[in-house]
């Protein structure tokens, strides 16, 4: 579903670009808007969230799938924990919807899905993993990397049974925007894949933004 | 060649158990009474960092259902076991599982104190129970298939629950390519709309498999699952690849 925003980004209190690649690791508080934003299209953003006062409550795809009786996320999708507990609330989105079953890119999951000598290429949970280890101030390590969900991505699942990586139906400029509705970590890798469309094989920069 | 049976045993409906998996064996799941559901989640006992990854197993796959041919992969690209026999031809991975607030929200509350061992439990705790014997706990927690039941979705991804989907006699068959750590309740799905707890029981038997011929359907059902496999190797050689020493 396509909402706009009501949020102006020189009103932003955050902003920075994520260089294609790279992770981005930071808490938000109870009550702000964080936006994510598509700079030149066709990118995913792989992220997961975390309770920021106790991190082994995190994001579950299959209890947010299950409790708003649909696979895919858009305005009005309550982000819930492992816990139960809703996390975020998407409320805004220029894109559509997104992805939160086709889990992250890895070293090991790329020598399975296109060869094993592929197996050093750049990967969103190798960006995870730098992430962890050069912030152990939020006391998360592999244990804590779960199943993501993937901004912008676009994985049709169809009533047979069949799930694809599509085209993405993201565009430059596009975003989508959530309330935290607790203190939440938040944790991006702005996907480094070049085997399939997930990204239109060209990984871009992005941008967030923090509104109180 | 006839596999042998080398233990069985029912869960009843509602209940949970965790066991080891030796690379070779086979696990026979059989749905007693109809309509059963079985939570399930893998780990490896060596390297419980290593766990069941469905998004992995999904989109290496390219598949949104479980069924024979499918192989069951951990997070680092090797597999735990594969579906070498299914009379049910779905089931589900994007359900998770019920807990406690939603056991009580369906189906109202039994307490241990007022019925002993048939009070409601749910898949959450049942989980937690078992990892906690190994030393694991909710960090640990991943998403869980649930066997036997079938959640269909529409071209537009809304989902719907297909109650009775598995029948009596139905069964799903493992071969284990791994030594693994299975754990496995019988608590209801969380979609499951009947009006009391239901409460179905699950057969287990674990058998030593067959050999794995060069034609095997599990194998050669995708390529991804020859790399898989070769993974595998890898590990077993431990040749080349992260792992554990024994």
């Amino acid at each position: 579903m396509i909402i706009e925003s009501v949020r102006r980004s020189e009103d932003a209190c955050f902003r920075e670009v994520v260089k294609a690649g790279d992770y981005w690791l930071q808490s938000i508080k109870n009550g702000q808007t964080l936006r994510i934003l598509d700079l030149e299209g066709n990118q995913a953003a792989d992220t997961l969230f975390y309770n920021a006062n106790d991190v082994a409550e995190r994001y579950s795809a299959m209890d947010t799938i299950r409790e708003q009786g649909n696979l895919y996320l858009t305005v009005g999708s309550k982000l819930l924990s492992s816990l139960g507990n809703e996390m975020l609330e998407i409320v805004a989105d220029t894109c559509g919807r997104h992805d939160t079953l086709g889990g992250a890119c890895a070293t090991e999951s790329n020598t399975v899905r296109y060869a094993l000598e592929k197996k050093c290429m750049h990967a969103c949970r190798d960006s995870w993993m730098l992430a962890v280890a050069e912030h152990p101030e939020f006391g998360l390590t592999k244990r804590d990397i779960t199943h993501n969900i993937n901004f912008f991505m676009n994985v049709p699942v169809t009533p047979e049974g069949e799930l694809s990586f599509a085209d993405g139906i993201s565009a430059p400029g596009k975003y989508v925007e959530l309330v935290a509705r607790m203190d939440v970590i938040v944790l991006v890798s702005n996907c480094p894949q070049l085997n399939n469309p997930c990204n239109a094989y060209n990984p871009t920069p992005i941008e967030l933004l923090i509104w109180d | 060649m006839k596999e042998s049976v080398l233990y069985q045993d029912t869960l009843p409906g509602g209940r949970h158990w965790s066991f080891m998996m030796r690379k070779g064996h086979q696990l026979r799941l059989t749905d007693v009474n109809g309509g059963a559901n079985a939570g399930m989640l893998l780990y490896n006992p060596l390297m419980p960092l290593e766990r069941i990854n469905l998004p992995d197993t999904l989109k290496c796959q390219h598949t949104f259902k479980l069924t024979a041919g499918h192989c069951l992969y951990s997070d680092m690209g090797r597999i735990f076991c594969a579906i070498t026999e299914d009379s049910v031809g779905w089931h589900d991975p994007v359900g998770g599982t019920c807990n406690r607030a939603l056991v009580e929200r369906k189906w109202g509350k039994k307490t241990f104190q007022e019925a002993r061992n048939d009070y409601y439990r749910n898949g959450v705790d049942s989980f937690l129970i078992n990892l906690a014997k190994v030393g694991l706990g909710k960090k640990d927690l991943a998403a869980n298939i649930n066997w036997f039941s079938k959640v269909a979705p529409d071209a537009a991804g809304n989902l719907s629950f297909v109650p009775s989907h598995s029948k009596a006699g139905d069964s799903v068959c493992l071969r284990f390519e791994m030594d693994t750590l299975v754990i496995l309740h019988t608590c209801p799905h969380p979609m499951n709309p009947a009006k009391e707890y239901p409460q179905a029981p699950i057969h287990y038997q674990i058998e030593e498999a067959a050999q794995m011929s060069a034609n095997d359907l599990c194998l050669n059902s995708r390529p991804e699952n020859g790399r898989g496999y070769q993974n595998n190797d890898l590990y077993h050689q431990r040749c080349g690849v992260p792992g554990h020493d024994h």
